[in-house]
C-alpha cells in the first residue's frame, strides 16, 4: 500500500514542473469554457429545460466539463501513449519485473497526475466560470464532497478503459489507431461535447448506460444536486460496476498479455 | 579548395521531401494508418455532430437555419484543415526546443520554417479537410441563397485567405513558443478555438468577443464577414459591407507579421545546450 502511495505521488509530482504548461492549459480550458458557454446560452434560450437542466445548470455543466477534461483524460492518452511505448520498445519486461502489480502501479500513477489536473487545471476554470456566468453551484459541503468521490470513481473507469487500450499494444504493437479511435468514443460518449441528457432518444440512453458516462456526466449531475440518497447510492453504483467490470477485463488481458513477453538480451 | 556543394533546396522542395518521407513512413503500417485517418475524420466530424444534435432539438440558433450554420462551419473547417493538413506539426516546436532538437533543423541548409511545418506530416490530417468539404458542399445544395456571380466567386476566395489566416495564426504562435515553450496550449486557443468560435454565427457570442476577433485577432475575416455577405445577412457591430471582400488583405497583412515574428523567434533562440 505504501509504494502504490509513493507511485501516486511521484505521478502527481511529475506535473508539477509543467508551471508554464499548466497555466497554458487554464488559458485554454478557460477560452473553449466561454465559447461553449455561448452557444449553450443560445441553444437554452430556444429550449429552455432541455435535458432537465435550465440555463444556470447548462452553464454549470459547461465549466465542469472544462473543469474534468484533463482530470478524467476525456481525450484518452495520458499514461496509456506511455505504456504503449514501453510496450513496443520492450520496457515493460523492467516493469513487469518489479515486485508491484503492473496495474496497480499505473493507477497509482493516474490518480496522482489525475489529483494535480484537477486541483491545477480545473479549479481556476471552474472559479472563472462562477464569477463570469451564473452558474448553479451547491451551498453545502456534503454535495461538494459527494461530487468528489464522483470524480474520483471517475477517474478510475478512465483508467481502467485507458488501461485495456495499451495492454492491446501487446497484440498490435502499434497503438496510435486503436487508441484513437477510443479516445473519440470516450470524447463523445462522455457528454464533452453536449450533456448525455440533451442527446434524442434511443442514442441517449445508449450513451447514459455506457462506461463514459461515469467521466463527466454523472459527477456533473452529483454537483447539481440531481442525484441524492439513494439516487446517488445508485450513480456511484453504476460508476462502481463499470470500474470492477473494466478494471477485470483489463486483469485478465494482463496475464494473457505477460504469457507473450519474450525477453531479448543484449 | 572548397568542393563544390549543390544548391540548398528551397523552403517547398524541402517541405515536398519531408512530407513525402512521412507519408512513406505512415504507409509501412497500414491498418494503423486506415484506423487514424477513420479518427481523425470522426473526431473533427463530431463538432459537426454537435450541431446536428443541437439542431435536433431546436429550428434555429442566434437566429441562424441549420443550413447557414453549416456553411459557416464549412467554410472554417475546410480553411482550417488545409491549414492543419500543411502546418499541423508546428505546434510541437515548443518540445522540440526544449528537448534540443530544434538545432539539428537549424545546421541544415533548408529553411526551419519548412522543415518544422513538414516534420511529421501525416496523411490522416486530410480527415478534418474531408469533413470541412463535404459539410460545406451539403450545405451549399441547402442553402437558400440568391448566387450571384459575386457570391459564388467570394467563396473559393474565402476558402485560400481563410487557410492563409489559419497558417498566419499558426505561425505566430510558433514563434511565441521560442519565448514560451511550455505554453503550446496558448496556441491552441487561438487555432482550434478560433475555429470552434467561427462555426457558430456571430449573434451567439457576446459583442465584445466579435470585437475582438474582428479588430485584435481578425479571426472573423475567415468566414463571418464574407460569409454573412454571401449569406445576406446584417453585419455584427454594424461595419461596412465592403469588408466582405477585405479577407485577402487582411490575410496578407497578417502573414507578413507572422513571418517577421517568426524571424525575430529565430533569432532570439537560444540552445538548450544538452
Amino acid at each position: 500500500m505504501r509504494l502504490y502511495l509513493v507511485v501516486a505521488r511521484g505521478g502527481f509530482r511529475r506535473y508539477t514542473t509543467y508551471r508554464v504548461a499548466t497555466a497554458a492549459g487554464v488559458f485554454t480550458n478557460t477560452v473553449f469554457g466561454v465559447i461553449v458557454a455561448y452557444t449553450y446560452i443560445a441553444l437554452w434560450e430556444q429550449r429552455p429545460h432541455l435535458g432537465g437542466y435550465d440555463q444556470s445548470q447548462a452553464l454549470t455543466y459547461v465549466w465542469v466539463s472544462q473543469a474534468l477534461l484533463m482530470t478524467v483524460n476525456m481525450f484518452g492518452g495520458g499514461f496509456a501513449d506511455e505504456l504503449v511505448e514501453r510496450i513496443r520498445t520492450g520496457d515493460i519486461a523492467i516493469d513487469l519485473y518489479r515486485p508491484a502489480d503492473l496495474q496497480l502501479w499505473w493507477l497509482s500513477a493516474d490518480l496522482g497526475r489525475a489529483l494535480f489536473h484537477f486541483l491545477g487545471r480545473g479549479a481556476i476554470p471552474l472559479a472563472f466560470g462562477a464569477l463570469v456566468f451564473d452558474l448553479a453551484l451547491p451551498a453545502d459541503a456534503a454535495t461538494w464532497l459527494a461530487f468528489l468521490v464522483a470524480v474520483l470513481f471517475g477517474v478510475v473507469v478512465s483508467f481502467a478503459l485507458r488501461f485495456l487500450v495499451a495492454l492491446s499494444a501487446f497484440w498490435l504493437l502499434d497503438g496510435a489507431g486503436v487508441s484513437s479511435l477510443v479516445s473519440i468514443a470516450g470524447l463523445f460518449f462522455s457528454g464533452m461535447l453536449l450533456p448525455l441528457n440533451a442527446f434524442p432518444g434511443l442514442l441517449g440512453e445508449v450513451a447514459r448506460a455506457l462506461p463514459w458516462s461515469s467521466l463527466l456526466q454523472i459527477p456533473a449531475d452529483v454537483l447539481m444536486g440531481r442525484h441524492r440518497g439513494w439516487g446517488l447510492l445508485g450513480a456511484y453504483g453504476f460508476q462502481l460496476g463499470w470500474a470492477a467490470a473494466l478494471l477485470g477485463a483489463g486483469r485478465l488481458l494482463q496475464s494473457a498479455a505477460v504469457r507473450r513477453v519474450v525477453v531479448q538480451g543484449g | 579548395m572548397v568542393a563544390a556543394r549543390p544548391p540548398a533546396p528551397g523552403a517547398w522542395s524541402a517541405y515536398r521531401m519531408i512530407a513525402g518521407m512521412w507519408i512513406r513512413s505512415t504507409l509501412t503500417y497500414r491498418a494503423s494508418f486506415a484506423l487514424m485517418l477513420c479518427a481523425n475524420f470522426l473526431v473533427t466530424a463530431f463538432d459537426f455532430v454537435v450541431i446536428a444534435l443541437m439542431f435536433s432539438q431546436v429550428r434555429s440558433l442566434g437566429g441562424y437555419s441549420f443550413a447557414e450554420v453549416a456553411f459557416l462551419y464549412g467554410t472554417s473547417t475546410t480553411a482550417f484543415g488545409l491549414t492543419n493538413a500543411l502546418l499541423g506539426s508546428i505546434d510541437k516546436l515548443g518540445a522540440r526546443i526544449r528537448d534540443g532538437t530544434l538545432d539539428t533543423l537549424l545546421v541544415r541548409p533548408v529553411p526551419v520554417l519548412a522543415q518544422v511545418a513538414a516534420d511529421r506530416f501525416g496523411l490522416q490530417r486530410l480527415g478534418r479537410l474531408l469533413q470541412g468539404v463535404m459539410v460545406l458542399a451539403g450545405s451549399l445544395v441547402a442553402l437558400d441563397v440568391h448566387w450571384t456571380v459575386l457570391k459564388a466567386a467570394l467563396v473559393p476566395v474565402m476558402l485560400l485567405s481563410g487557410t492563409a489566416l489559419f497558417c498566419a495564426v499558426f505561425v505566430a504562435g510558433a514563434a511565441f513558443q521560442f519565448w514560451a515553450q511550455d505554453a503550446a496550449e496558448v496556441q491552441s486557443a487561438f487555432t482550434y478555438g478560433g475555429q470552434t468560435l467561427l462555426q457558430y454565427p456571430p449573434t451567439v457570442f457576446a459583442k465584445d468577443m466579435v470585437r475582438g476577433v474582428t479588430f485584435v485577432l481578425p479571426l472573423a475575416f475567415v468566414n463571418w464577414l464574407p460569409g454573412l455577405y454571401v449569406l445576406g445577412r446584417p453585419y455584427p457591430l454594424g461595419v461596412p459591407q465592403w469588408l466582405a471582400f477585405a479577407p485577402p488583405l487582411v490575410a496578407a497583412g497578417c502573414l507578413a507579421l507572422a513571418g517577421l515574428a517568426w524571424r525575430t523567434g529565430v533569432r532570439a533562440y537560444r540552445s538548450t545546450g544538452s
